[in-house]
């Protein structure tokens, strides 16, 4: 069995996450933007199950099925969201969506 | 009966918070039973109080009850508790009995007003904090239903708020009595500092075993107390706001600026009696102020057009009796006036209030007439009323409270001929007022039609306060004629007996005096406001009269004296270095303000960015460490 230092794991999850960071911010779309967090979401939990085989725990798995339930959650109340505000704003660019700012 | 004098005060308020929270959900018929009997429950509780007390009277002389401790901090200690003593008694009974009787007449009166419940709920506050006051054990707790009187009387003042006039009016009543307010916590200062408490007993035993008579820190404080009642019972000098007081609603009037708020001075007087005896020159001062209060408001009072004007200045002008009578040491009898005059001005208030409102809010008593025939009952107590007030000699109430006073002022030990003098002609001017009311508003031709007439629940508080007004009188009779002391035997448990001059024999003489004055007043009035109207013409349009009518010019006074220097040198003085400082504080804040609202762009990406590199920073800053 090939085995990968556990360095390297750790810099692909890092890479996979970085990735998901720089769609964040350089997306409008508001669906891009909810891609990538699932992204980075599942760069956190790469991680853990990195960290779950280097330990020969199971902990980290236990904890990647958690966070693959709240990532189900989340997307489903942000997708219910992003309905909404295009009901409300027939938009999805996020920029376009600033009523919440100061206006002077 | 520890529980009850803890609750007389506490339900009350419990009302108001009802009131005040709920009320806007609440139906007036609702409203007006829980504003009007809580007061009715705690007129029960004070004649169960009543009742005990007179039960154990010779051995307990007063019961203390501890509800909670208020403040504990360094070397003062103040509790919420409750004392009560003959004097706080006959307070607690006028205040509820009074009190409930025109909550009752309210109801009637205020039926078709949009803000029934806040009234409601404001004279439920206000019957709670005069209870405190009355009831305090100690000094501050007294200070706190002193200014909670204070307020309620501010707001109900104002309670048309929508007129201008009326809040100009609640405004200077409160700012007026606020200036005596300050002198009497600068003298309850003085009594902490000089004695560590702020118990009233104790503070009473301190200062009669620690000061001497006539020292100059005696007399400071007793001043600076009296300055606090000078205020709150509209004295002279400070008399000027009762008058425009009036712009409350009518039961106000009766219940704050008559019965009960105005005699919070004569209560703070009496009950901190012990300091006004160690300095003689302040007690003699009252006895002034008293007698010059009573003369310049008889005349005022005679010269007015408005029915609840007239009424007004004549309150004073009875605070001044009361004053007169503190003043030459005469406790029980300005504490038996004070119980008198609460019967009859409040009927006199409340069948005023109801002329005022069957005429369409009509106050001249030169375009009323002719209500006699129209509503007998409103007339005949009116007339009982007003019989009291100028002391109708043997049958009426005010006769034997305000005769006592007359004699006393002669008769004790600090009284003298003058001041007896300005008494006398006080009560001339009383009935000479009273009567040209009556023959006035009642009599003559009718000039306005009343739109309807009262109801029962207006009619009947009027009838019970009649009847007092007569037979509340024979409770306290002089040694010439029946020779009851009731009253005095009561209140004197809590203050000392009044002493008189030996060789003073001429009590009947005097009396006689007093009832031919009171009748000659009647007379004159029925001769020149009833018979012969063109005998008062030339008067009343004298120039001297409209100076009286404005109340001797007291208002013009102070305007030019306080008001106008202060508004003149605020306009010269509108960019000083303090304003400057605080104008520039305000820009700085500005500024600030608008450098961070630019980072409240309203982009997410943005905020996220932001975010990023938050973190980035403080990841950096815990690896490097």
């Amino acid at each position: 069995m090939l085995t990968v230092p556990v360095g390297t794991q750790i810099l692909f999850a890092g890479i996979l996450f970085f990735l998901g960071l720089i769609g964040l911010l350089v997306r409008r779309n508001m669906i891009f933007m909810l891609m990538s967090i699932e992204i980075m979401f599942n760069a956190a939990g790469l991680v853990f199950i990195i960290a779950g085989t280097h330990w020969k725990q199971p902990d980290g798995q236990v904890m990647f099925i958690f966070i693959l339930a709240v990532t189900a959650v989340e997307v489903s109340i942000a997708l219910a969201m992003i309905l909404q505000v295009y009901h409300h704003f027939k938009t999805l660019d996020s920029d376009a969506i600033n009523n919440l700012k100061d206006q002077n | 009966m520890n529980t009850i004098i803890a609750l007389i005060p506490a339900i009350p308020f419990l009302s108001f918070l009802i009131l005040a929270l709920f009320g806007h959900k609440m139906t007036r018929k609702i409203a007006g039973i829980i504003g009007a009997g809580s007061i009715g429950i705690i007129g029960l509780f004070t004649i169960i109080v009543a009742i005990g007390f007179f039960n154990s009277l010779p051995e307990v002389k007063s019961y203390t009850v501890k509800v909670w401790e208020w403040i504990n901090a360094g070397n003062l200690r103040v509790d919420i508790s409750f004392s009560l003593d003959s004097l706080s008694l006959v307070f607690c009974f006028v205040i509820t009995f009074v009190g409930f009787l025109i909550h009752l007449y309210s109801i009637g009166f205020m039926a078709k007003d949009e803000g029934f419940t806040r009234f409601f709920a404001y004279m439920n506050l206000f019957i709670g904090s005069m209870l405190v006051l009355v009831l305090a054990d100690n000094i501050l707790l007294m200070y706190l239903g002193w200014e909670g009187v204070g307020l309620c009387s501010y707001l109900l003042i104002g309670f048309w708020y929508k007129e201008p006039q009326n809040g100009y009016a609640a405004r200077k009543a409160f700012i007026i009595t606020r200036i005596g307010d300050t002198a009497m916590i600068i003298g309850i200062f003085i009594l902490f500092l000089n004695f560590g408490t702020v118990n009233i007993n104790e503070l009473m035993q301190q200062a009669s075993s620690k000061w001497v008579a006539g020292s100059s820190v005696a007399v400071l404080t007793a001043a600076l107390l009296l300055g606090g009642a000078l205020g709150k019972s509209a004295q002279l000098p400070l008399q000027t706001w009762l008058p425009d007081a009036m712009a409350g609603p009518s039961p106000v009037s009766a219940l704050i600026h008559a019965a009960t708020m105005v005699t919070a001075g004569v209560y703070l007087i009496a009950r901190t009696h012990v300091l006004f005896s160690l300095a003689p020159v302040v007690q003699s001062a009252i006895a002034i102020i008293g007698a010059l209060t009573l003369f310049i408001a008889g005349f005022s009072a005679l010269a007015q057009h408005d029915l609840k004007r007239i009424l007004a200045y004549s309150t004073i002008s009875q605070i001044g009796y009361m004053f007169l009578a503190l003043g030459v040491g005469a406790w029980s009898a300005a504490v038996f006036h004070f119980m008198i005059h609460a019967f009859f001005k409040a009927l006199l208030f409340l069948g005023a209030g109801i002329v005022i409102l069957v005429l369409d809010e009509e106050h001249d008593i030169f375009k009323m007439g002719g209500l006699r025939k129209k509503m007998p009952v409103v007339f005949y107590t009116f007339l009982i009323g007003s019989a009291s007030l100028s002391a109708l000699p043997l049958v009426t109430a005010g006769f034997y409270s305000k005769d006592q006073i007359l004699w006393y002022s002669f008769s004790s030990q600090s009284g003298s001929i003058l001041l007896w003098l300005a008494g006398i002609i006080g009560a001339l001017l009383t009935a000479l007022y009273s009567f040209r009311m009556i023959f006035i508003t009642f009599f003559g031709k009718s000039k306005t039609e009343p739109s309807f007439l009262p109801g029962k629940l207006m009619t009947y508080p009027l009838i019970i306060l009649a009847v007092l007004s007569v037979f509340g009188g024979f409770v306290e009779l002089p040694a010439s004629i029946g020779n009851i002391h009731l009253f005095s035997n009561l209140v004197d448990n809590t203050l000392p007996v009044t002493v008189i001059k030996t060789g003073e024999g001429h009590e009947l003489l005097f009396q006689a005096l007093s009832a031919i004055i009171a009748l000659t007043g009647i007379y004159i009035a029925y001769l020149i406001y009833f018979k012969k109207p063109s005998y008062s013409e030339p008067y009343s349009h004298s120039r001297i009269n409209k100076f009286f009518e404005k109340g001797w010019g007291f208002d013009k006074l102070y305007d030019t004296l306080f008001v106008k220097p202060v508004v003149w040198f605020s306009v010269i003085d509108k960019n000083d270095f303090f304003d400057l400082w605080n104008i520039g504080l305000s820009r700085l804040t500005l500024l600030f303000n608008r450098l961070l609202s630019t980072t409240q762009n309203g982009k997410m990406r943005w905020y996220l960015l932001s975010f990023v590199i938050g973190i980035a920073i403080i990841l950096t800053y815990i690896l490097s460490k």
